[in-house]
């Protein structure tokens, strides 16, 4: 629980801004429309902050390296370079290396960034042919000089900014002269030695342009005032007036007692007074361990339980006090609970955003032009969930570049567009997530497959599987179908390590297939986030506890009809046919069933199955509590959670328990 | 943490243990694996898990799986009593640090074993198989045997608790072997 050292802070920052210096150069390589300007800056800022924060915690190496390509991308925001396909490909391999140089540092990273280097040199010294160059609106006035008012947050020191430094770096960009005003300097008792309270005003003599002012407080300026003001050269008074609306913005009084003396206090106030700054904007995020919002998570689940516990004490009681502060506390709980999830949840976009390199990647070494079409990205996961997401979507993605989509002469043959599709789609659905891997490719080769799985003795010989069950040998450890192995694809590894991991998700894969048109994977989450409602219910001595959202009625199961229907498990209701499983004979309960016993009808992926159970007892409030590793065979339960009174009650897996029960219902089958 | 960690045969430290009863013998478990002592609290079975693992316990707000050791190591078991207590231990199964719950016949006291009083299980005549058994002790004139909890709880992952099969003449129970 200590505090990450700031290496380690430079290491995870490093990775969020290598990721941002992608994206922008993959969106720049795929044209940028309008936003070039903007990506342009996004990447040469994450270029920039690289190289200070590098130097800053003694990642010698990658400042130095990534100074070079930041020089190039200093070209290019000036306009003296454009970013063509050869240089974005020489940036993103850059890139890759700096990665390789903070992850992994080793003795032959000279060796690996001398090709790149030398690819930036010759873009660098060959062809600087200046393209047109964007409006240099910020160039220097003619009296050639900026007035410069800069004014740090309190804290500024503390979080390690010197604003000297920073002067003396601005006053390197020319000559000039810096005011110091301590205006804003209590008297010694109220004096705070950590705290900046001077601020200053540089009128600067030079030919840089506005932006090179702003780079000198690339790392602070989120969280300072910073006005740059051309330099004027008129008379006096009209300085003084213009400066005065400058240095007495709304904001700097508004929070400090009034200052001693003003300068210029005298003017008056402009009429046409610039608009007051926005409040000084709070950092966008918070990076927080992942153990601590575990720990949160803990304490908020244990908080629900203490509350269901009250509102149970609270509904037996006669006291309308206690009534109320036990309804406003569950309120608070619950709500409580909902912000806590979702601080732990993530957009899946930023996962999705991760293939598009790969497939840039994939589609140029396949020799298939692919675009890649992502839906959903706002989808929100539990963060550990999307984590575990990555390797199985690029299996899934790389099988479906590699084998779904057609080579270019396949796709002119069937008169498809050159360019294949992937849609990649997330999507939230009861409870569950879908996440779908569409391609328009070939689809899978029914034949192929079926002769495949004959010849390996998966299948019976002559047997016509449907679909669904056929496209599932897919998944069968060392199953390949592929004549060639390619460096991406077809050894038959991959399927099954993806279901694996799927399932080890509690997740299920649907496969979809179409000749000729496409194959579409869907993975089904469960939204494995730490807090659910749900249904208990009692069989037999044991209570249980039924997802709530899986729960779609519930009927009785009466006494004629539990006669009736002994042998054939499936009950009528309202005219559609639903089969049943008898938990109690599933979980082998030696208890008599009660007179009158209960179904709880449930959707199980496509399926409706009823679950008898001898009563129902209510909503439940449920923190998940994953059970521990010893009981990872009981896999009709997700896990359990702590009931009102204190005692443990399991909570059923609806998929799995289907799967058990059909297993179950064929051994019988079988047998008799 | 590392108390139990393979000491057998030179190096052997001085050990605190807890000693309990299981099935009418006295074993002890090394009291640095020891969080808490409960009395008896309400058990939740968990259908579909294996016998000497089928019970949850509410601790403290965690759930936590319940292990009879007397099942597993093959010992006689009888309802609880009066004495039944469930021990509390923390230990790392494959990696990650769990909390486990024992049940026991009886709980005894934390004692000292002197590094001299300690000596590796005998290779025949256990009742309980010989790398479930960290040492043994000498209290007096009683025997303890100290049990090896993380290798009871590998085996456990490993699906390898068969019982010995060479047995003491004493409380041999033919369905028993059998079924194991």
């Amino acid at each position: 629980m200590n505090a990450p050292s700031p290496g380690d802070v430079f290491l995870e920052e490093a990775q969020d801004l290598l990721e941002q210096l992608e994206n922008a150069l993959l969106d720049l390589a795929a044209g940028g429309g309008a936003d070039r300007g903007d990506l342009i800056d996004s990447a040469f800022r994450a270029l920039h902050t690289i190289k200070g924060s590098g130097a800053m915690f003694g990642f010698e190496a990658v400042a130095g390296f990534t100074h070079h390509v930041e020089t190039v991308f200093d070209r290019v925001r000036q306009g003296k370079l454009a970013p063509d396909q050869t240089m974005i490909r020489l940036a993103l391999a850059a890139k890759d290396h700096i990665r390789k140089m903070i992850d992994a540092p080793g003795p032959d990273d000279d060796a690996l960034a001398a090709p790149i280097l030398a690819g930036l040199a010759a873009l660098l010294n060959g062809k600087v042919a200046p393209v047109s160059a964007p409006a240099q609106a910020e160039k220097p006035p003619s009296s050639g000089g900026w007035r410069i008012t800069i004014k740090m947050p309190r804290d500024a020191m503390q979080m390690g900014t010197n604003p000297l430094l920073l002067l003396d770096e601005l006053l390197g960009l020319g000559t000039g002269t810096v005011i110091a005003h301590a205006d804003d300097v209590p008297t010694l008792e109220d004096f705070d030695p950590g705290a900046c309270l001077v601020w200053w005003q540089v009128d600067l003599v030079t030919d840089q342009p506005r932006s090179a002012i702003e780079d000198v407080f690339l790392f602070v300026i989120d969280d300072m005032e910073l006005r740059i003001e051309p330099l004027l050269q008129q008379g006096n008074a009209q300085q003084g007036a213009a400066a005065a609306e400058m240095l007495v913005p709304a904001t700097i009084s508004s929070d400090s007692p009034a200052p001693s003396t003003k300068p210029f206090s005298q003017a008056t106030p402009a009429k046409d007074a610039p608009p007051p700054e926005p409040p000084r904007r709070l950092a966008d995020s918070v990076r927080v361990p992942a153990e601590r919002l575990d720990d949160l998570m803990d304490r908020v689940g244990e908080l629900v339980i203490a509350q269901s516990r009250l509102s149970q004490v609270a509904a037996a009681s006669m006291d309308p006090h206690v009534k109320s502060i036990a309804e406003d506390i569950e309120r608070l709980a619950l709500e409580l609970r909902d912000s806590t999830m979702g601080v732990r949840t993530v957009p899946i976009g930023s996962l999705f955003s991760r293939f598009r390199r790969l497939v840039h990647d994939l589609s140029g070494q396949l020799g298939k032009e692919i675009a890649l079409v992502t839906v959903g990205e706002e989808t929100e996961l539990d963060k550990t969930v999307v984590e575990k997401l990555n390797d199985p979507l690029i299996h899934l993605l790389r099988n479906s570049m590699d084998h779904g989509l057609e080579s270019p002469e396949g796709r002119a043959a069937a008169g498809k567009p050159a360019c294949g599709r992937i849609v990649l789609t997330a999507r939230h659905a009861g409870a569950e997530v879908l996440i779908s891997i569409a391609d328009d490719g070939a689809g899978l080769n029914r034949d192929r497959i079926l002769a495949r799985a004959e010849e390996r003795g998966l299948i019976a010989p002559g047997a016509n599987p449907p679909d669904a069950d056929l496209f599932r040998v897919i998944f069968q450890p060392g199953f390949s179908t592929a004549r060639e192995i390619t460096s991406l694809s077809g050894r038959g590894v991959g399927m099954d390590v993806v279901k694996q991991a799927i399932e080890a998700l509690r997740g299920k894969i649907e496969i979809s297939s179409v000749p000729g048109q496409g194959t579409e994977l869907t993975l089904r989450l469960p939204l494995t986030l730490a807090i659910i409602d749900g249904l208990l219910v009692r069989v037999g001595t044991g209570r249980y506890v039924i997802p709530l959202s899986t729960v779609e009625e519930c009927v009785e199961l009466t006494a004629e009809q539990d006669l009736r229907t002994r042998g054939r498990n499936f009950l009528n209701i309202r005219g559609a046919l639903v089969p049943f499983l008898r938990l109690r004979h599933l979980f082998r309960s030696e208890t008599l069933p009660d007179l009158y016993q209960k179904v709880v009808v449930v959707a199980a992926g496509k399926q409706r199955v009823g679950l008898v159970v001898d009563q129902v007892i209510g909503n439940h409030q449920t923190v998940i509590k994953s059970l521990s590793v010893l009981h990872e065979a009981a896999n009709m339960f997700s896990g359990a959670t702590i009931l009102g009174d204190g005692a443990v009650a399991l909570i059923l897996d609806v998929a799995h328990l289907v799967d058990a029960g059909q297993v179950r219902d064929e051994g019988w089958r079988a047998a008799g | 943490m590392n108390a139990i960690s393979p000491v057998r045969q030179t190096g052997r430290k001085n050990l605190q243990v807890l000693t309990l009863a299981l099935g009418g013998e006295i074993f002890a478990v090394a009291a640095s694996k020891v969080r808490e002592i409960l009395d008896l609290v309400p058990v939740t079975e968990v259908p579909g898990s294996q016998a000497f693992l089928n019970g949850l316990i509410n601790v403290r707000g965690k759930v936590v799986p319940l292990l009879d050791l007397r099942l597993l190591l093959g010992l006689d078991h009888s309802a609880a009593t009066i004495d039944s207590r469930m021990i509390v231990v923390e230990l790392p199964i494959s990696g990650v640090p769990t909390i486990v719950g024992l049940r026991a016949d009886k709980v005894y006291e934390m004692t000292d074993l002197g590094a001299d009083s300690m000596e590796d299980p005998p290779q025949i005549g256990m009742r309980v198989r010989s790398n479930f058994v960290h040492c043994v002790g000498k209290r007096g004139a009683e025997f303890l045997i100290v049990l090896h909890l993380d290798a009871i709880f590998a085996a456990i992952l490993a699906n390898d608790v068969s019982l010995p099969t060479i047995r003491a003449p004493r409380g041999v129970e033919p369905s028993v072997a059998a079924s194991a």
